[in-house]
């Protein structure tokens, strides 16, 4: 019996192999590198047409002006990979900030209002996740009431705006924290802070790889023991919550409650998420590639402000890049189908 | 008596009538109807008129569930048609001409039309999801309104256009007429046709309807172009009402209360077997149950509470879990009909 | 080969769905290191005692043993602990997330409370490894083949502690190379002492890589064999069974094959990879044509491929000499070809429709939307249908999902007769029916085909076909072997070729 003393000499791998190699690993990226080549074909065609786009007090106050848009889509995320949808995050966010103005007009202490209205931002979001998981309602059905319960709650707390005078939530707006000629406000720091936990549940924890799991094939998730139940409404909470920041965000952002915010607002972030990469059928979807849709919708509206054009163009045009990443999404299904 | 209660209308119209009940002894002025100039008042009168716009949007809601979709687009589709609508009468000279109403209602159909079968065209050809389909539509529609707007709110005065919303015919409301006409030509066509069976049968049970030759791209998709055009007719009511196009209010949240009126009035979300009667005795109960809600003294604007807890109550009633729950509380004899294995995983051999 | 005691054994296993059981008092044993099979055809049980052993099912009756200890199991999961892994025909993994996830999902290997991602791709590896695979744990499931995902299943098995496996038709979307790497993993696994339970209809298979067989029919234990000393068509027998119906069957004069007529279809070539190659049919007015093979010899696939239900890969139709495209079952049907499935509840019945509106459904569908049949010409055309077929209750305005199996598929048929067809494509139509209905509907077809209707006739009861039919089709792994005529033949020689191994030599047969 002949042994080799010298272990062969490793082949290089053929551009092809790794090629191979890293689409297996990263195929559910594509979408997302589809979205942030937008982004930047964005960027650059609006640097050619105005000239002083890419500065660094426009992106910055991208962030500023999404950071509400930015938390709701990170809850939507979260919702969207279990393969369910949550209607109801526009109204809920306008219910926490509206009830927010509220009690600080009141005179609660931020610090105790805060949490109150995130809990109740929670609280919504739970019960909609018992309706979908211990009740198999649909999750656009459950979810469209809770949309109800909270519009209808906000007109409950005001039928008119609340004006925020609490220093403490108008702290988080008014204040920037310079780096050069770029700038974050707190509610900045919030929402980047809101994502990177996001991501990092999803991909380091057993929570969130159950949420890909129970995307990616329910049946086979609970087959392997996986709590389906528990992580099924805990992204209607996580929803919830993230409704209920958004809502602190608006409110310190305007200066004021308004029970009339956030209308059509739950399309915008599904927009975001979709375009950002995330597939509406679940199990595939990355917090970051929904940051990037936010981005997307951000920097188009910026571009329609700056073209002097109707506001209404945006959504429109987000509407129609939906469209189009929805039926790509679907020829591509359609063809894994026809090839299995 | 048991047939009676069986009848699948039993429950709706029961809860209706229940209504008005309480409604009569709260305030007994209810129920009365005073008549002037040949036309008819009061609370229940208006409860008529109001039903209108939801009756013609539930009624094409009930035909594109029946197929087993959703269209969540109904709400856009009539700020749309109401923006089309009034920029054509805005427009022109002569606001007060027949003509010229006549040819701003058509246009506005037209592209209601449009719509519909674009979101059709979507689900039955592209084969996309019917609620992601039309989410589409609800997203960017109203942003199409606003454009054919201008951003503004533009506001009109035609006098024949407000006849459409306010004027009578023969003693009513004719709005209530026209919506009532069309609830039975829509009816009349589903059951005088074959397109009521088919659509049934395509609903309950897709290939079975299939492989038996059932043409189901035709009829899912003129199910989306009939909710596109009523949804439109809707707009118009609505604008005409306020003599207005509102692109940002016109028909809000009116999918919802669509999708409660279609399920109050005994019809299935999941597709299949279809009851427009049952549908316009939904929409009733929900403009009843607003009314109720007004007369209470609460805000208009509040009201969605009430309706959150009422679709609610509806789900849960329907649950499959809460009918093990009844079973158990009330039911006491084991369950013989043990035909289902307890779980759902598919062994080949 | 440690044959002392089983590992796991379970007897007396009953299970009821409502009055019937679906197994009854069936005695079962595998050994560890031995390959195991469980033999039998639709409807005999085998389904029902694999979700018994894996704790899909719970046991009305019986006692489930594992090493000597008594086990009761209440969910898969609880299998699974006890160290009973199955793997599903339909991979039940996750192909949006990695291999390695996959391997280790509820039992990553954390730190800190998070998921360390690095420690779990090498200890993947080395699991793989220990199977000897080749696959990269960092890429996802879904990039890879149904054979690989396979075995990334069996990769997840062994990373807990295993002890008995049931693979669930695990061959069926296999190629060859493909099917020899899961032996080669299968024979590693034997050595390591684990039981395995090998669910297959290839008979081939089953005789290369199996020690031991079990037969199971109509719920009750036939027997438990050894591959080595059972023959294959002693297997097909007791899978089979010989049925004496003592009931009389209306026997058909014998049709003269070769009138000399020209066929009314003729199909060449029908493609539909993997499940059906290469078909050829020749269709005469007014002959049955039955198709015997076992399960998952192509049957249905054949059936559906000749009505346009199934998109062809390759080959022809031909109707009177023209050629025929049939992209949807609506074309097939304008040219008289109809199909009636054998999933009564899931293709052919509209449970919630009447059965009147069943019945004239396909009539309805045929003359659109806009010329709907008069309320009491429907009436009429059903009332007759159902006279005509003896469906029972004669009522038509009942829900058709509340018939008996017998009912509902005469329902079916009087839908496609109402047609006028002129080739009817009958898949399992007596399958669950009770034996009066059964003979009925043989007879039926009997008499239709006598008014000229031509039709194609599957059952996986060969006496059934042969009964029935004027000539058969002998399906063997998703190619008809041969076509003979039934007069000429016998259910013992198309059982020899149902069996028939395909390696051997014809010359050997």
């Amino acid at each position: 019996m002949t042994t080799l003393d010298i272990a062969p000499a490793p082949e290089r791998p053929s551009l092809a192999s790794r090629y191979n190699t890293f689409m297996s690993r990263h195929a559910s990226l594509m979408p997302t590198f589809a979205a942030i080549a937008i982004l930047i074909v964005i960027f650059v065609g609006a640097q050619i047409y105005f000239g002083n786009f890419v500065t660094p007090r426009n992106i910055s106050s991208l962030l500023l002006d999404n950071a509400y848009l930015l938390i709701l889509a990170v809850g939507m995320t979260f919702v969207i990979i279990t393969g369910g949808i949550d209607l109801a995050v526009g109204s809920v966010m306008a219910f926490t900030g509206i009830w927010l103005a509220s009690l600080l007009a009141g005179g609660t202490p931020a610090v105790i209002a805060i949490p109150v209205i995130v809990l109740g931002g929670a609280v919504i979001g739970l019960l909609i996740g018992v309706l979908v998981q211990y009740f198999d309602v649909q999750p656009f059905i459950a979810s469209l009431a809770g949309l109800f319960l909270a519009r209808g709650l906000a007109y409950v707390v005001s039928l008119s705006s609340i004006k925020v005078e609490n220093e403490a939530v108008l702290w988080l707006q008014s204040t920037r924290w310079h780096l050069g000629s770029w700038y974050i406000t707190p509610t900045g720091v919030l929402a980047l802070s809101v994502v990177a936990i996001g991501a990092l549940v999803m991909h380091f924890t057993r929570f969130g790889r159950t949420i890909y799991a129970i995307g990616g094939n329910e049946q086979s998730a609970r087959l392997m023991g996986l709590n389906i139940a528990r992580t099924k409404v805990a992204v209607y909470v996580i929803s919830g919550v993230c409704a209920g920041l958004a809502g602190l965000v608006l409110t310190a952002y305007s200066g004021a409650g308004y029970p009339r915010n956030g209308i059509g607002t739950e399309l915008d972030a599904i927009a975001a998420v979709v375009i950002g990469g995330t597939l509406l059928t679940g199990g595939r979807g990355y917090v970051l590639g929904s940051m990037v849709g936010v981005f997307v919708y951000g920097t188009i509206n910026t571009v329609i402000s700056f073209m002097g054009a109707e506001q209404s163009w945006t959504r429109i045009i987000v509407g129609f890049l939906l469209l189009v990443f929805i039926v790509v999404q679907r020829a591509i299904v359609a063809r894994a189908e026809r090839r299995g | 008596m048991k047939t009676i209660v069986k009848h699948r209308l039993f429950w709706p119209s029961a809860s209706l009538l229940a209504l008005i009940v309480i409604n009569t002894i709260a305030r007994g002025s209810f129920v009365k109807i005073t008549v002037r100039d040949g036309e008819l008042y009061g609370a229940l009168i208006d409860i008529l008129r109001n039903s209108a716009p939801l009756m013609l949007v539930a009624l094409g809601m009930t035909i594109v569930i029946a197929t087993r979709g959703i269209d969540l687009s109904v709400g856009a589709i009539m700020a749309v048609s109401g923006a089309v609508s009034l920029q054509i009468i805005a427009g022109s000279d002569e606001p007060d001409n027949i003509g010229v109403v006549a040819t701003a209602v058509l246009a506005a159909l037209g592209v209601s039309l449009v719509l519909g079968a674009w979101n059709g065209f979507l689900v039955s050809v592209v084969g996309i999801q019917p609620i992601i389909a039309t989410l589409v539509l609800m997203l960017a529609g109203r942003g199409v309104a606003l454009l054919i707007t201008g951003g503004f709110i533009t506001t009109v005065n035609s006098e024949p256009y407000e006849f459409i919303a306010t004027g009578y015919l023969l003693l009513l409301p004719f709005a209530f007429v026209l919506a009532m006409v069309i609830v039975a030509v829509v009816g009349f066509v589903e059951r005088r046709s074959a397109l009521g069976v088919l659509t049934e049968a395509v609903g309950i049970n897709p290939e079975a309807s299939r492989l038996a030759g059932v043409r189901s791209r035709g009829i899912v998709w003129g199910a989306y172009i009939v909710s596109g055009v009523l949804a439109g007719i809707a707009g118009i009511l609505y604008s005409s009402n306020i003599r207005a196009a509102d692109a940002n209010a016109a028909g809000l949240l009116i999918e919802l209360y669509a999708i409660l009126a279609v399920v109050l009035g005994g019809t299935s979300l999941m597709g299949g077997k279809f009851s427009i009667a049952g549908t316009v005795i939904g929409v009733l109960i929900i403009q009843t149950l607003e009314s109720t809600i007004l007369f209470l003294g609460v805000p208009s604007a509040q009201s969605p509470v009430f309706f959150a807890l009422v679709v609610v109550i509806v789900v849960l009633i329907q649950s499959p879990r809460v009918h093990t729950w009844g079973r158990k509380l009330f039911g006491g004899s084991r369950s013989r009909d043990s035909s289902k294995p307890s779980s759902d995983v598919e062994v080949a051999a | 080969m440690d044959q002392a005691r089983p590992l796991l054994e379970i007897t007396g296993a009953t299970v009821f769905f409502g009055a019937d059981a679906a197994i009854d008092g069936v005695d079962f044993r595998m050994f560890p290191g031995e390959v195991h099979s469980l033999m039998g055809e639709n409807g005999a049980g085998k389904s029902t005692l694999i979700k018994a052993i894996t704790g899909v099912l719970p046991l009305d009756a019986g006692v489930l043993t594992l090493a000597g200890e008594e086990l009761h199991l209440h969910t898969p999961v609880d299998a699974q602990r006890a160290g009973i892994s199955t793997v599903y025909q339909e991979i039940e993994l996750l192909p949006n997330v990695s291999v390695a996830e996959n391997i280790f999902l509820g039992r990553e290997p954390r730190r800190l409370g998070m998921i360390d991602n690095r420690t779990m791709r090498t200890q993947a590896s080395r699991v793989l490894a220990e199977l000897g695979l080749d696959i990269d744990p960092a890429s996802l499931l879904g990039s890879h083949s149904v054979a690989v995902q396979q075995l990334v299943a069996i990769a997840r098995a062994i990373s807990a502690d295993l002890r008995v496996l049931v693979l669930d038709e695990p061959t069926s979307s296999l190629d060859v190379d493909e099917v020899a790497e899961l032996f080669r993993v299968i024979r590693e696994l034997q050595q390591r002492g684990v039981a395995i339970l090998f669910v297959s209809h290839f008979l081939d298979q089953v005789y290369e890589i199996c020690d031991r067989v079990t037969v199971l029919r109509d719920g009750k234990l036939v027997g438990e064999y050894l591959t080595r000393e059972l023959l294959r068509i002693d297997l097909v027998h007791k899978m089979l069974g010989h049925e004496e119906t003592a009931l009389k069957s209306r026997s058909r004069a014998p049709a003269a094959d070769g009138d000399g007529a020209a066929p009314f279809l003729t199909a060449r070539g029908l493609t539909h990879a993997p499940r059906i190659i290469g078909a050829d049919l020749d269709i005469f007015e007014g002959r049955v044509l039955g198709v015997a093979g076992l399960l998952g010899s192509g049957r249905t696939e054949l059936a559906r491929a000749v009505t346009g239900i199934d998109h062809l890969h390759s080959g022809v139709i031909m109707i009177a000499g023209a050629d025929q495209v049939f992209t949807s079952p609506r074309k097939a049907l304008n040219k008289g070809v109809a199909y009636s499935s054998e999933n009564r509840r899931t293709e052919g019945i509209v449970a919630e429709l009447t059965v009147l509106e069943n019945i004239v459904l396909a009539v309805q569908a045929d003359r659109g939307i806009w010329h709907r049949m008069r309320p009491a010409r429907q009436r009429e055309l059903a009332a007759s249908w159902v006279e005509a077929l003896g469906i029972r209750p004669a009522d038509l305005d009942r829900q058709a999902g509340t018939l008996s199996g017998g009912n509902q598929q005469k329902v079916m048929l009087a839908r496609l007769l109402a047609l006028s067809p002129r080739l009817l494509v009958l898949d399992e139509p007596t399958r669950g029916i009770d034996i009066g209905a059964k003979v009925e509907i043989q007879n039926l077809v009997g008499e239709l085909a006598d008014n000229g209707l031509s039709v194609i006739f599957i059952s996986a009861e060969l006496e059934e076909v042969l009964r029935v039919s004027d000539r058969v089709a002998v399906l063997r792994d998703g190619r008809i072997v041969d076509t003979l005529a039934t007069a000429e033949t016998s259910v013992d020689e198309v059982l020899a070729l149902v069996a028939r191994p395909s390696q051997e030599d014809e010359a050997l047969a």
